[in-house]
């Protein structure tokens, strides 16, 4: 592999884009959010456990690239635990990483090991991989509920419909 | 008529489009000089397009023809008495002789140019379908279709209160006769088929879907898009009642289309868009029509780019259509081969009868994560639904990567996108 591409497809992406972490349908979620890239077909479901303002519990499911599953795999390890406005900083900080921005406020949380993706803002087509699944939890936690698409003003696909892909549901 | 062709067999009109050159061998190598953008560098690795089935490249007689018309002979087209308006109106319609022989219609009076294949569909959709659709009544496309021939008569059927009607594929990505006949009922008012799948490379029997839709009084509208650049098209022996291509997939320029359609439909069509072009006397009581094919172009249309799409139609014709198919054939077979033979890759689409597309999935690989690869070995390749959902949806993928050749597409180019596929394998798995 060419070394740019390894700034991209870092072991750890590889590793949580083929073993992903928390891929399961979290039974006591209070909370859950479909995100759709209508480009790529890629669909998560973000499922959320929260406990007034705390995330106590975190977990996705669907069917997605290497880049998306990866980012939909560490952000529910950062998460665990943290506070709405904690997660919400450090989407910020994650946004900020692969975009290149500066608005994320000063006290966010450190990346820790997000910082694997910063390679992606190299690639300007696959940032929307990696920032689906942190957009479909901001819609999960904050009660929305809605398909959340990469395309504004395209048509998000029926909540009914089977997610494509060979991925059935897992509970935690 | 050259001496070649005049040594022809008599196989028809498609057999008299073929040129003298057409009997030399296959020069690809010079065919590729002719493509100024095929020797750039991509990633430090030489290009290796491979998304024919989007657009195409655009050869230099192209390049120069739509060049010539800005430099030289510039002006708005059927207007004015100046001999720039003059030489560039003879310059534009001059192609509608050239789209003719090259689908050999009856008569250029029937060639419309428009935006692309998709304004084609909507045209029929919005003037023929508007006045012969009503409620209760079926309009029946296939289950392959692109968006551009799926969307436009869901709009017209929600309009009308009629049903959209979907003939089968079969895991191979073929279209069964029997079940698109037995969809033909006395409801349907007009059917619309692709002649080649974009997303699955199948070749439809358009004329036996002809023969049946035609056995109830039905007209059949085909989308050529895929099938204009690759292989003989003839629309009196594919016996259709419109067909649409656009120029940008035949080599030529973007924002360039055609829509051909049998003269007594298009006389008792109503106009679609009103403007300047389409009318021949303008009163605020009363407005006449223009005749064929004026009637259906309002507005200026794009007019260096039909001229430089003449240009693009003599390229073709000169390599021969008959050629090029074989030149696509043998990669396809060829590239089928080599990708059939690495472990993990699923070919989608494996209709008898294909041109040119190669759709494809490895497992445990997202299309996205296959695109991204092969791009940093130069190879372009398209990955996605190819604007074709409901394929997706059939084959239960949320998407696929998909290799379409061109006619400047060469072996040794099928061997590097062989080389990323098993890079891809070896990084993934």
């Amino acid at each position: 592999m060419s070394s740019d591409l390894r700034d991209l497809y870092q072991e750890t992406i590889l590793d949580h884009g083929k073993r992903p972490r928390n891929f399961c349908e979290l039974a006591a979620a209070n909370r859950k959010a479909e995100g759709y890239n209508p480009l790529c077909g890629d669909r998560e479901t973000v499922f959320l456990e929260l406990e007034g303002d705390l995330v106590r519990d975190i977990s996705f499911q669907g069917a997605g690239c290497a880049i998306s599953t990866a980012s939909a795999s560490m952000m529910t390890e950062s998460l665990k635990g943290k506070s709405r406005p904690e997660a919400e900083a450090l989407f910020q900080r994650f946004h900020d990483l692969i975009t290149g921005g500066s608005s994320a406020p000063a006290d966010a949380p450190p990346l820790g090991k997000l910082e694997v993706f910063s390679g992606v803002r190299e690639y300007p087509v696959r940032i929307k991989c990696a920032t689906l699944p942190w957009h479909t939890m901001r819609s999960a936690l904050n009660g929305a509920g809605q398909t959340v698409s990469t395309e504004s003003g395209a048509e998000a696909s029926p909540k009914d419909e089977p997610s494509a892909g060979p991925v059935p549901p897992v509970a935690c | 008529m050259s001496s070649a062709e005049t040594l022809a067999p008599p196989a028809g009109a498609a057999a008299s489009r073929r040129t003298a050159a057409a009997r030399s061998p296959y020069d690809v190598e010079a065919v590729r000089r002719d493509f100024p953008i095929l020797s750039r560098r991509v990633h430090g690795k030489p290009l290796v397009y491979l998304d024919n089935a989007a657009t195409t490249q655009k050869p230099v007689p192209v390049l120069d023809a739509e060049r010539d018309v800005y430099e030289r002979i510039y002006a708005n087209i059927h207007r004015g008495v100046h001999l720039l308006s003059v030489e560039s109106t003879d310059a534009y319609d001059a192609v509608r002789g050239k789209v003719r022989a090259l689908v050999n219609a009856p008569d250029a009076r029937e060639i419309i140019f428009l935006r692309g294949t998709t304004e084609a569909v909507n045209l029929v959709a919005q003037t023929y379908g508007r006045r012969n659709v009503g409620p209760g009544d079926e309009v029946l496309i296939t289950a392959l279709e692109h968006h551009s021939n799926i969307v436009p008569w869901q709009m017209l059927c929600e309009e009308k209160g009629a049903t959209l009607r979907v003939a089968p594929i079969n895991q191979k990505g073929e279209v069964p006769l029997d079940t698109f006949r037995a969809l033909v009922t006395d409801r349907t008012k007009i059917a619309a088929v692709a002649h080649v799948s974009n997303a699955l490379g199948t070749v439809n029997p358009i004329r036996e879907m002809a023969d049946i839709t035609h056995a109830r009084g039905i007209p059949l509208l085909v989308d050529g898009a895929q099938a204009v650049p690759r292989l003989p098209v003839d629309v009196q022996e594919l016996g259709c009642d419109f067909y649409a291509f656009s120029g940008h997939k035949v080599y030529g320029p973007s924002g360039t289309g055609v829509l051909w359609g049998r003269a007594a439909l298009l006389e008792a069509m109503p106009p679609w868009q009103g403007g300047g072009d389409m009318i021949s006397s303008v009163t605020f009581e009363k407005t006449t029509w223009n005749v064929l094919p004026y009637k259906f172009e309002a507005g200026t249309p794009n007019i260096a780019g039909v001229i430089a799409l003449g240009a693009a139609i003599d390229y073709v014709t000169s390599l021969g259509l008959d050629r090029i198919e074989a030149h696509e054939d043998d990669l396809l077979a060829y590239a089928t081969e080599c990708v059939q033979s690495i472990p993990d890759v699923r070919l989608i689409g494996t209709a008898a009868k294909k041109a040119a597309v190669l759709s494809f999935t490895i497992e445990g690989v997202h299309p996205h994560d296959i695109g991204t690869v092969l791009d940093r070995e130069g190879i372009a390749v398209r990955t996605g639904h190819h604007c074709a959902q409901p394929v997706m949806d059939f084959f239960r993928v949320p998407a696929t990567a998909r290799a379409s050749f061109g006619l400047y597409n060469t072996r040794q180019e099928v061997d590097v996108l062989a080389g990323g596929i098993r890079q891809v394998i070896r990084m993934f798995r």
